[in-house]
């Protein structure tokens, strides 16, 4: 299968520079599957699972929360805010952060912000803890 | 040696020696952060270049200029986030992008949103107007604080009371350099004579593509831009302290040098007396 050039990259680092066969991200519009000879192409990116198809064939999965990704010129350019690939995710940080965010949500007395915080990181929770099971 | 005792000599040198140690100790807590700073401009800098080439080429290629990102309007008043350190005692580091921010800022209508405790308080004691006094400490801002600086800014940006953001921070050319620059973060620059390429497909809409990614990217290049001060000032204060501690090493020497001057001349004295009294 013809592959693309796919670089990944976050704040905290060069995540991945290399030939890929086929990258799947959550855009903020639903699922969008990339092969080489895409069109030139720019999305948001929303908060759910990234999918790499590496040169030999094999499925890399990640989380990848924000950003966007873009396709100029048959480069295809993955910037997440957050990226983190399965098997290096702390399932059990997730899953504390998950009761917290839900110990946040049904208290009574939580102001707006704290209950837009709480919703976010609930959301990335529960991202975070799907990816580290399908793995 | 007249004047000078040796007594009040001896405690010269030995006040010397406990600044020497103080400069020596914080020489070395610099270095040590000035590499983990290090680091994190190297792990980092990928995702600023090309979060930084990927904007510009949107910015370029659009066509529709549908964004109010993208178009620069007459400025009335124009934001300046102003990044300086928490502590003194690095140099120039402190004074120079200060002044250089001010420079810039004389003249015009500003709202400023300084980070770091020097920041704060000088320009908080210069009379400008400040968005937020939240970030006096440049060494606790975090990546999520500077989204949320972003989002604040971009906000203010759209509903039209500011028209300009501007970034001041010192940029970590080497160990040994360090320049402040002010750098344009909105509205975005397009390179004129830069022909559309294609046309690039927005998903959902350009709109919302723009208003969704300037935000993150607004965000990022200040997070960059805050790495690289922290780096900045690390490097600037372990120069100084270098010089400081070799400055006392010196001071030191030559008051060894005069202390045993002194001490010499009270015995040659002693030994004249003693020399007098027994002839006499």
């Amino acid at each position: 299968m013809t592959c693309f050039a796919l670089k990944i990259v976050t704040p905290d680092g060069l995540q991945y520079d290399a030939p890929a066969q086929e990258l799947i991200v959550r855009t903020v519009s639903g699922d969008l599957g990339i092969l080489a000879g895409h069109i030139d192409c720019i999305a948001p990116l929303g908060m759910g699972r990234a999918t790499v198809v590496t040169e030999d064939g094999s499925r890399k999965y990640a989380a990848c929360i924000g950003g966007m990704v873009s396709v100029l010129g048959g480069a295809v350019t993955l910037v997440p805010t957050t990226f983190e690939w399965a098997e290096s995710i702390d399932a059990a940080r997730a899953e504390r952060s998950l009761e917290r965010a839900q110990a946040v949500l049904s208290s009574k007395d939580a102001t707006s912000a704290e209950l837009r915080l709480a919703e976010a990181r609930l959301h990335r929770a529960l991202v975070r803890r799907s990816v580290a099971a399908g793995k | 040696m007249a004047g000078v005792s040796s007594r009040e000599i001896k405690s010269r040198i030995r006040s010397m020696e406990s600044t020497k140690q103080i400069t020596k100790a914080m020489e070395m807590v610099a270095s040590s952060k000035l590499r983990r700073a290090q680091a994190q401009i190297l792990n980092s800098r990928p995702y600023f270049e090309i979060l930084h080439s990927t904007i510009a080429d949107i910015a370029d290629t659009n066509t529709d200029f549908s964004s109010p990102y993208l178009i620069a309007r007459p400025v009335s008043r124009a934001a300046y986030v102003v990044i300086a350190g928490d502590r003194g005692l690095a140099g120039g580091y402190n004074s120079s992008i200060l002044r250089l921010a001010e420079a810039q800022m004389t003249g015009r209508e500003v709202t400023v949103l300084p980070i770091g405790k020097k920041a704060v308080d000088t320009l908080r004691a210069h009379g400008y107007p400040l968005l937020t006094e939240q970030y006096a400490e440049a060494e606790g801002v975090s990546i999520g604080d500077c989204f949320s600086i972003a989002k604040l800014l971009c906000r203010s940006y759209l509903s039209g009371e500011i028209d300009e953001v501007q970034i001041a921070f010192t940029s970590f050319v080497s160990v040994l350099t360090q320049t402040p620059a002010v750098m344009k973060a909105l509205p975005l620059t397009h390179t004129p004579g830069r022909k559309p390429g294609s046309d690039i497909l927005y998903e959902p809409d350009s709109e919302s593509v723009f208003a969704a990614i300037v935000p993150e990217y607004v965000g990022g290049i200040l997070y960059g831009a805050l790495c690289e001060s922290r780096a900045a000032e690390q490097a600037a204060r372990r120069t100084a302290m270098d010089a400081a501690t070799s400055n006392a090493e010196d001071m030191i020497s030559e008051l060894n040098l005069k202390f045993n001057q002194a001490r010499q001349a009270a015995i040659t004295q002693e030994i004249t007396e003693i020399i007098a009294g027994s002839s006499g």
